[in-house]
């Protein structure tokens, strides 16, 4: 079997990863041909994060082997996989905002004097320069990392994998957040790394991506590998059911609702160099989707709205009245609550109890002139857990004993305990199984029947498609285009969020 | 559904309780050695000597609790002591009547807080180290500009009666009353009021606070304000003890006073922490002390002691802890 | 506010901030010393000049220890004592053995030094205890040490040898050996922190912890080197104060550690880490060193200095947070939407 063709510079064989409470690879089997791109794509959770930190030796697998062109190693740390001359690009840049870009890019591996071992500044710089230059990219290589745009850091990353001389490139949704053609450039660059031998390998969401430059693919779902297939024998149909393991169409639940009055109104919203020139409205009974990239700006409309970062300009009224927003406590008074992101960092307080994370938003509502009052509180606690179907044996468990799909729905419980009006979700099914988020979806077609106002930001283009009564489109801070449901496709969304821009 | 709730809570009671019982077996083991070394110390007269004496730290360790359960730190609490009581005597000295000058302390105290809070909750980015640190240059500071190296005595004897006297006809130290009514009202304010849920949920995650509506700076505020306004009151019964005042009283006992509510089980990272447990730590501190009085060692050596047992109670559990992870972990496999 | 941003002027895309910072504290040294001379004329001379120089000395050389804690994210209280201690057992070994050389103290300051520095820098890195815990209450700890091995007794000036003293009244080129020695510190420093792996991982660690990580910097052992440098460097500071008043005592430099976070942050270190550099942290002595010298010519009191000193922290910290809040607007700015 050791012909050309099947000669792998890389090969996971049956690796797994356990975290507590998590099996996030699952005897994962993966390989990579030299000069090849392999792309990898899976839903959010698959375990597509696990496994290039595996590849990149930030995680060590609990069971399977690595080998690097045939032979058996172990990646302690990222230095011994950067010593196999693999490298990879992050969706977010893993920077060092204070330094330059120069030392961004040698930091790991300076180029130093021979004998004293003094860095070599000079030399550092104009070989950042060259590298920075042959991928097209005009960024001074003095410039502090953290006054670059995450386009630009990307670049910076990229030719750092290029000063390493990396033979393997991992790029982790690289095109995630760049504009239509950055992302052409992207492709081009990784094209002419693949002919110069490089092999990479490619995460993307994004279809396009996958049929545009790679020559294989590999399905990965709930931590286990679906298959792996050239990407001219299959079709993006398959891949998705692939991905997801059943038709998505019958996923979505939405009921048809006729609206009520207008809950939200949202004129000329600005905030410096954020977002510019957002109106919308939101009815009572509609799910208002916000679609677009990531890092388009459509969570910090909703933090504005939410008065986490209140705007610099522009009018919120609710239910026609204007109001001014400064504090999140000011939002929940209006009615509007928030359903953050980023569950762990914003929306709960692990170590605490269920209980008092479901309270914590309404408990001045809940005491008696200031004093606890547990009874009311465990009441309102129970009900969420039935209604929501919350795992877990009971009120007083902490937070951190639940898997990610009831955490989510602890944190949904606390809007939902607010009894609010108007309720922002941001990624309101990230990471969660497939199960929670069918549950998810449930609970918000429902609380739109009742007549609140949704409005669901999202990157999963099924869940917009199918949740949405109207979608807006963003793009770089602005709104690019809105969508009726029946109006909406995947393509027309896809072209309002990479908008060409004036330049790049 | 109720009884499996009623046997969660005990459980997780079980768990905070855990570490209070090795700081009620440490307060016994303790006591015993210092039954060994004096044969004064097991009579009634005795322990309400160990415990009253210096409990002025007590008014201290209270709010620092709350302070530290948010995941802040206060390190200018002992130069807000200092300002105080100067401010104080010297209010007493220009004619103004004790009573009132002790409630110029109180405000002294409040005000200095509520600076700190201010600086820390109002300008994002300035921590509430540095705030404090500056702040302990900044109010012992103007505690020497205000009385040089001089000291203020003088005060009228019922002033005395703060630190050194007993409750009416009985034989309890009055100090302990005011203590233990001051324990009641933090151990209320934390455990029983929306106010103490909206603090832990700050200390265990700030900025979920934020995301769930809680008034974050608001809550920095009063928690500050509320650590000068104990200090000051702590300068009160400090002075009264001391029965002077100068501008280099209470020095070191922010450490004495971090490391109490750090041995009482609160961590210095935030979210957690127990009024019950802090004031067992104090308890076994003082016992600490007052053995250690007993066998004649200095004060600096004291605090050589006090330093170790901070640095032990935070480190040992995180080597220990990180250890027995490791075990699971290969248990697991 | 106009609702046109995409019509913000763009700047160019250099933000030389450090640069800009360093020159405004340049400026500000200028003035006060330009008010103080109208106040003191004797202020200006260069007789005054050295004497400033020479009290700052040990500061300067503290500053560099504490800035590079700073950059990591942490803090070290503890240098105080660290340079009591040190400057204490310097001074008992010096008095019993007055033959030995001036030079060996200053490396059993240092050797001494970092090995309390490695002490506190294991706790903060291995025990994982927060940074202000650890050094607080190794501050005690250490000052404590002091007075036990010291049994609460000074060493006086004529207990040392001449040649131990001459370390601050010698000269060379005109300078007072103490401020060659701040000098030689702050080259070396200049070079370790610029131009070698490791000064720029410190840098990194203090940058982004996670991505440091990442590419292989191991970030306990930084963590644990900026101490033992710290530590290292108060020792030093330590020999170089007792040879400056020839006097070790329990409480020397006791609330030192003030001042060193003041030059500090007068000299744009950032306390959340990853900002600091060593002409700013020189500079931020010297400003430091100019007020404590002038005060005194000024006719403030000595008990002025303490709250002084607290007041400037707080406002140089607040001036910081602003400089790089403003910074980050602009950037903001340039962003086109």
């Amino acid at each position: 079997m050791v012909d050309a063709e099947d000669r792998y510079i890389l090969e996971l064989r049956g690796v797994s990863k356990f975290f507590p409470g998590l099996k996030a690879l699952d005897r994962v089997d993966f390989n990579l041909r030299g000069g090849e791109i392999h792309a990898i794509v899976g839903e959010n959770g698959a375990g597509k994060s696990t496994l290039i930190k595996i590849i990149t030796g930030v995680h060590q697998p609990d069971e399977g082997d690595i080998l690097y062109e045939g032979n058996k190693v172990v990646f302690h740390n990222p230095t011994v996989a950067n010593r196999y001359q693999i490298a990879a690009v992050y969706q977010q840049p893993a920077s060092f905002p204070h330094l330059t870009v120069t030392e961004n890019i040698f930091l790991g591996h300076p180029v130093t004097h021979p004998t004293t071992k003094r860095l070599m500044w000079k030399e550092m710089r104009q070989e950042a320069k060259r590298l920075l230059h042959s991928l097209g990219a005009d960024i001074d290589p003095s410039a502090t990392m953290g006054s670059l745009s995450v386009a630009q850091q990307q670049m910076v990353e990229i030719a750092k994998a290029l000063s390493v001389n990396a033979r393997i490139l991992i790029m982790d949704e690289p095109t995630a957040s760049l504009t239509r053609r950055e992302t052409e450039d992207l492709y081009n660059i990784t094209k002419k790394l693949r002919d110069s031998g490089v092999s990479a390998i490619f995460i993307s969401h994004r279809f396009e991506d996958i049929y545009e430059i790679a020559e294989r693919v590999t399905v990965l779902r709930d931590g286990k590998t679906m298959g792996t297939w050239k990407v001219n024998e299959i079709t993006e149909h398959d891949l998705i059911k692939a991905m997801v393991g059943r038709e998505i169409n019958q996923l979505f639940p939405k009921k048809t609702v006729s609206f009520g009055r207008e809950l939200l109104k949202v004129e000329g919203l600005y905030r410096i160099g954020y977002f510019s020139d957002i109106s919308f409205s939101l009815r009572a009974g509609e799910i208002l989707g916000f679609s677009g990239l990531v890092g388009s700006g459509r969570s910090e409309v909703a933090q504005s709205i939410f008065g986490i970062a209140p705007a610099d300009a522009g009018k919120i009224l609710v239910e026609g009245k204007e109001v001014s927003i400064k504090s999140p406590m000011e939002a929940i008074s209006y009615g509007i609550g928030y359903l953050p992101e980023d569950r762990l960092e914003q929306g709960l307080f692990l170590p605490l109890s269920i209980n008092d994370n479901i309270t914590v938003s309404i408990i001045d509502q809940l005491t008696n002139r200031g004093w606890l009052n547990p009874s009311r509180e465990y009441e309102i606690s129970n009900k969420m857990l039935e209604l929501l179907k919350i795992k877990a044996p009971g009120i007083f468990h902490p937070v951190s004993s639940l898997s990610g799909g009831n955490q989510q729905k602890v944190v949904v419980a606390k809007l939902l305990a607010a009894r609010l009006k108007i309720l922002i979700m941001d990624e309101p099914t990230k990471g969660v199984d497939v199960g929670a988020k069918a549950a998810i979806h449930q609970i918000m077609s429902d609380l739109a029947a009742e007549g609140l106002g949704i409005i669901m930001i999202s990157s999963e283009m099924p869940e917009v498609l199918g949740m949405s009564d109207n979608v807006v489109v963003m793009h770089e801070g602005r709104i690019t285009a809105t969508f009726s449901r029946a109006e909406a496709t995947q393509e027309k969304l896809m072209e309002a969020a990479v908008k060409v821009t004036r330049f790049a | 559904m109720k009884p499996q709730n009623s046997l969660d809570k005990s459980s997780k009671l079980g768990s905070v309780a855990r570490w209070e019982l090795l700081l009620v077996i440490l307060i016994i083991g303790v006591s015993i050695v210092n039954g060994r070394l004096s044969p004064h110390f097991w009579s009634y007269a005795g322990l309400m000597d160990a415990l009253a004496v210096f409990l002025e730290k007590g008014f201290m360790v209270l709010p620092m609790a709350l302070v530290l359960v948010i995941g802040d730190i206060d390190i200018s609490v002992a130069s807000i002591v200092a300002l105080s009581s100067v401010v104080m005597a010297m209010s007493y000295a220009a004619g103004l009547p004790m009573a009132l000058a002790v409630l110029v302390a109180l405000a002294v105290g409040a005000g200095c807080g509520y600076f700190n809070g201010v600086l820390i909750s109002r300008i994002p980015g300035l921590s509430a180290i540095i705030v404090t640190l500056a702040g302990s240059s900044l109010y012992r500071g103007i505690a020497y500009i205000l009385l040089g190296d001089q000291a203020i005595g003088g005060f009228p004897s019922w002033y005395s009666y703060l630190a050194w006297g007993y409750v009416g006809n009985t034989s309890i130290p009055f100090i302990i009353v005011v203590f233990i009514l001051c324990a009641v009202i933090y151990w209320l304010l934390l455990h029983r009021t929306a106010f103490g849920r909206k603090v832990y949920a700050m200390g265990n995650n700030p900025v979920a606070a934020r995301f769930s509506g809680i008034p974050v700076a608001k809550i920095k505020q009063i928690i500050f304000t509320l650590n000068g306004l104990m200090a000051g009151m702590a300068a009160v019964f400090l002075t009264s003890k001391l029965g002077s005042s100068r501008p280099n009283i209470a020095t070191g006992y922010e450490l004495e006073v971090i490391a109490i509510a750090v041995l009482g089980g609160v961590s210095p990272a935030g979210g957690k922490g127990s009024i019950i447990g802090v004031c067992l730590a104090l308890i076994l501190m003082r016992l600490l002390r007052y053995g250690m009085g007993l066998v004649n060692v200095p004060g600096q050596v004291m605090l050589v002691i006090i330093g170790v047992v901070l640095v032990c109670v935070v480190m040992l559990p995180n080597i220990f802890g990180s250890r027995r992870r490791s075990w699971k972990k290969i248990k697991e496999s | 506010m106009t609702d046109k941003p995409t019509q913000v002027k763009r700047e160019p895309v250099y933000l030389r901030l450090r640069g800009f910072r360093e020159f405004g504290i340049i400026i500000f040294i200028i003035i006060i010393s330009l008010l103080i001379g109208i106040r003191n004329p004797r202020f200006l001379t260069l007789g005054n000049f050295h004497d400033m120089l020479l009290d700052t000395a040990s500061l300067s050389v503290l500053a560099l220890g504490m800035m590079l804690v700073l950059v990591t994210g942490g803090i070290d209280l503890s240098m105080e004592s660290v340079l009591a201690l040190t400057g204490m057992v310097v001074a008992m070994t010096i008095k019993e053995n007055p033959h030995l050389s001036p030079l060996l103290m200053l490396v059993l300051g240092l050797a001494l030094g970092s090995l309390l520095g490695a002490i506190t820098g294991l706790i903060v890195a291995k025990g994982k205890v927060v940074p202000i815990i650890a050094t607080l209450s190794m501050m005690y700890v250490y000052r404590g040490i002091t007075f036990i091995i010291s049994g609460g007794k000074w060493v006086s000036a004529y207990e040392m040898p001449d040649s131990f003293k001459e370390m601050a009244t010698g000269r060379l080129l005109g300078f007072s050996n103490l401020i060659t020695i701040a000098l030689l510190v702050y080259l070396f420093f200049y070079y370790f922190v610029n131009h070698t792996r490791v000064g720029r991982e410190i840098y990194a660690v203090g940058s982004n912890r996670e991505a440091a990580r990442i590419i292989g910097i191991n970030s306990e052992f930084i963590t644990c080197l900026v101490y033992i440098i710290s530590g290292a460097l108060s020792g030093l500071a330590g020999v170089m104060w007792v040879a400056r008043y020839a006097s070790a005592q329990n409480d020397t430099a006791s609330g030192f550690v003030m001042t060193i976070v003041a030059a500090c942050v007068l000299g744009g270190v950032s306390i959340t880490g990853g900002v600091g550099t060593v002409f700013g942290v020189l500079l931020g002595s010297i400003t430091i060193g100019i007020i404590n010298n002038a005060l005194p010519m000024i006719r403030v009191s000595p008990f002025w200095k303490m709250a002084l000193q607290g007041l400037i922290i707080l406002v140089a910290a607040i001036v910081n947070i602003a400089i790089t809040r403003n910074a980050e607007k602009s950037q903001l700015r340039r962003r086109e939407l």
